[in-house]
């Protein structure tokens, strides 16, 4: 129980899900093989931490930020900017890992200091406006960032797909750097989670949470709420960047679409909410549900939109276009809210209830 | 503090002018900077009359948080159906809008404007049953609630209307400009100035010299008093939301007929600006959200002549400089 913190999953289905997740990512170069699974896999272990990190700020200290995607930008920018402008060597790996987690950590303290001290709705609100300026300038910067086409790069001849280290011969598999990269994303990922879940069960968790119950009370108990606040967003921010940097390095390309849209954004809160505010564990089982649904629901829909076209019904074929699929999303997304306020690990560890859903305020 | 005789009328509240003559400076500071009297009075007047749309559309956000507590991140999709629901009654009758009479042109235009008023004002009327009313008192579920009705608004405008641009012309006598002297100003624009100031009075005399507004205000105080009081506060709530609503919807046909298109993807970039505009003037504040579309528009415009890039950019700036200076926006109003 030492690695998980002692904050054990606490519903043995639960743990049931998590092992058979955690295993399935693990083996799925082996058990599932092709290109599209390991990139499912490898988003799925990018999105639990980017999610995890995301639980931080909104499960555990009840603020709304609309900024996540942009430090998540920040990470893969980082070490795009940095492999494409030094060549694909190592040490632009570690110029872009040291220049974007100590950027991404900055932006948040300046965020934090300037708009955390106000009301968790301003925050919200602000976030969301610095996020929005963030991609007009990252799409206008175009010498730096490639403009709305990003930046793709090459990645050191050791990670590199036709770096083969261990030959089909051996095992019956191939090991080469492609897949060495995608358990580099697996283990940094779960590093990041063991980490967030340390953090969120030391007494610095605890402050947090007792903020999100109650700002005031914690106040009143001398706990001074915004460093603990701005203390939780810096890191929050620097997981976040780290996951962008993971992503990065899987894509091989940082671009406006895959790491600062909006959308994504709207993806993490759905992850969150799915899998359960508040408990780190619901990253993971968020991040898998949305992922496999994002990745084989689509065409599902397609089908279903060509038989409803076919058979002649007035505007159903629109409403189940796979470019709709944002439109189920947010029905899904209310549902949610309304109906699972835990979401599913909510679910599995208390049979239901609004315990831990989150304070208003 | 001075001591009061029982026949003494009441102290009047200290009028906090600072904000009001934020814009006025703004302007003068410009005058040498831009060098031309002329070009500086067309960008001015530009300035009103963007920053008269951005408050109509942003009054109805700073309305319901103000008044309800209600924070309402779907409130661009009002915007965006008010605009879309205007092309169905412009678009049939293209010849009209095209006539060169300024009164068939309004006379076409009033109906489009009431009919997406309404429309947007019924979709607040399910918005709030549907999305609101199980969450009030609690921001972060709102937040999230109604985040996930901006996506699905958004997405059934793409289901309905298709992806593309709709363009949505001004009509002829509304086009070209006044040209007083050497300064040009555009017809359109005194039109929205109009409106925008109408609006903004017509706000304030309802809350500030009607029983309606006496009773609004009231029931943000202390609504259990209110409702004592055999009022029914959940009425005059709904009735609130779905005026913020309608006027989104007006602002989202005046910036659609402004810009001369209509697109989905609109709710999302205006729903940045007005959320910009109300933390400037501070949540909740009529007067603060009527001041701070002013300085927004004043900067995008001012700072779009003068410094094309940062024109980008320019409304956050000016909104940590305001924070800055008050952290909770121009006027405070609300404690929370």
């Amino acid at each position: 129980m030492m690695i998980l913190s002692g904050d054990p999953p606490k519903s043995r289905v639960l743990t049931l899900v998590l092992v058979l997740i955690i295993l399935a990512l693990a083996a799925t170069p082996f058990l599932f093989p092709g290109a599209k699974a390991l990139n499912v896999a490898a988003k799925i272990c990018v999105f639990a931490a980017l999610v995890a990190s995301y639980d931080l700020l909104l499960g555990y200290t009840g603020s709304v930020s609309f900024a996540h995607t942009m430090f998540y930008g920040i990470g893969s920018y980082a070490i795009a900017i940095a492999l494409y402008g030094m060549g694909p060597n190592w040490a632009a790996v570690a110029t872009g890992i040291v220049v974007g987690l100590p950027l991404a950590a900055l932006l948040a303290l300046a965020i934090g200091l300037f708009s955390l001290r106000v009301a968790a709705i301003f925050f919200a609100m602000i976030t969301l406006a610095v996020a929005s300026a963030f991609q007009v300038l990252a799409s206008q910067l175009s010498w730096l960032t490639g403009g709305e086409d990003g930046r793709s790069f090459q990645l050191p001849e050791l990670l590199r797909p036709g770096t083969v280290l261990i030959s089909k011969s051996l095992f019956g598999f191939e090991i080469n750097g492609r897949i060495l990269t995608f358990y580099l994303v697996f283990a940094i990922s779960a590093l990041m989670i063991l980490g967030l879940l340390r953090v969120v069960n030391s007494p610095f968790g605890r402050v947090l949470q007792a903020i999100r119950e109650n700002r005031f009370r914690a106040e009143a108990l001398g706990f001074r709420t915004v460093f603990h606040l701005t203390y939780a967003n810096c890191l929050a921010a620097l997981v976040a960047a780290g996951a962008g940097i993971l992503n990065a390095l899987w894509l091989r390309y940082a671009g406006p679409d895959t790491s600062l849209s909006f959308s994504i954004m709207l993806d993490i809160l759905l992850m969150v909410v799915i899998g359960g505010m508040g408990t780190i564990y619901g990253a993971i089982i968020g991040a898998t549900i949305f992922i496999l649904a994002q990745n084989y629901l689509q065409s599902l829909m397609g089908v279903a939109s060509k038989a409803a076209s076919e058979a002649g019904l007035p505007l159903l074929p629109g409403l189940l276009h796979p470019d709709r699929w944002l439109l189920w999303l947010g029905l899904l997304f209310i549902a949610s809210v309304y109906f699972f306020p835990t979401g599913v690990v909510g679910r599995l560890r208390h049979g239901g209830g609004d315990k831990g859903a989150g304070a208003s305020h | 503090m001075t001591e009061l005789a029982a026949t003494d009328p009441l102290p009047k509240p200290k009028r906090d002018l600072a904000p009001v003559l934020l814009p006025i400076a703004l302007a003068l500071v410009m005058i040498p900077l831009i060098g031309s009297p002329s070009t500086w009075l067309t960008l001015t007047a530009a300035s009103l009359a963007m920053g008269m749309m951005i408050f109509i559309m942003a009054s109805g956000l700073t309305l319901v948080f103000g008044l309800m507590d209600v924070l309402n991140f779907g409130h661009g999709a009002f915007i965006a159906v008010g605009a879309y629901v205007a092309t169905l009654v412009l678009a049939p009758f293209a010849a009209s809008i095209q006539a060169d009479s300024l009164w068939i042109n309004l006379a076409m235009l009033a109906p489009a404007a009431l009919l997406s008023m309404a429309v947007a004002g019924a979709l607040g009327l399910v918005v709030e049953r549907v999305l609101i009313l199980p969450v009030y008192g609690q921001h972060l579920k709102q937040i999230l609630m109604t985040t996930g009705g901006l996506i699905v608004a958004e997405q059934t405008l793409y289901a309905l209307w298709g992806p593309q641009i709709i363009p949505m012309p001004l009509p002829t006598s509304l086009r070209g400009s006044f040209i007083l002297g050497d300064v040009a100003i555009a017809k359109y624009r005194v039109l929205a100035t109009l409106i925008g100031l109408a609006v903004f009075i017509a706000i304030q005399l309802v809350l500030n010299r009607t029983k309606l507004g006496l009773l609004i205000r009231a029931g943000v105080e202390n609504r259990e008093m209110v409702e004592a009081l055999g009022y029914r506060i959940r009425r005059l709530f709904l009735g609130v939301f779905m005026t913020g609503s309608a006027l989104a919807g007006l602002g989202g046909v005046m910036w659609a007929l402004y810009r001369e298109q209509v697109h989905a993807s609109m709710s999302d970039e205006l729903t940045v600006l007005i959320f910009v505009v109300v933390i400037i003037g501070g949540l909740g504040s009529i007067g603060g959200c009527f001041i701070g579309a002013i300085l927004v528009a004043m900067v995008a415009n001012y700072g779009g002549f003068l410094v094309p890039k940062l024109a980008l950019v320019s409304n956050i700036l000016l909104m940590v400089a305001i924070l800055m200076w008050r952290p909770r926006g121009l006027y405070a109003v609300t404690s929370r």
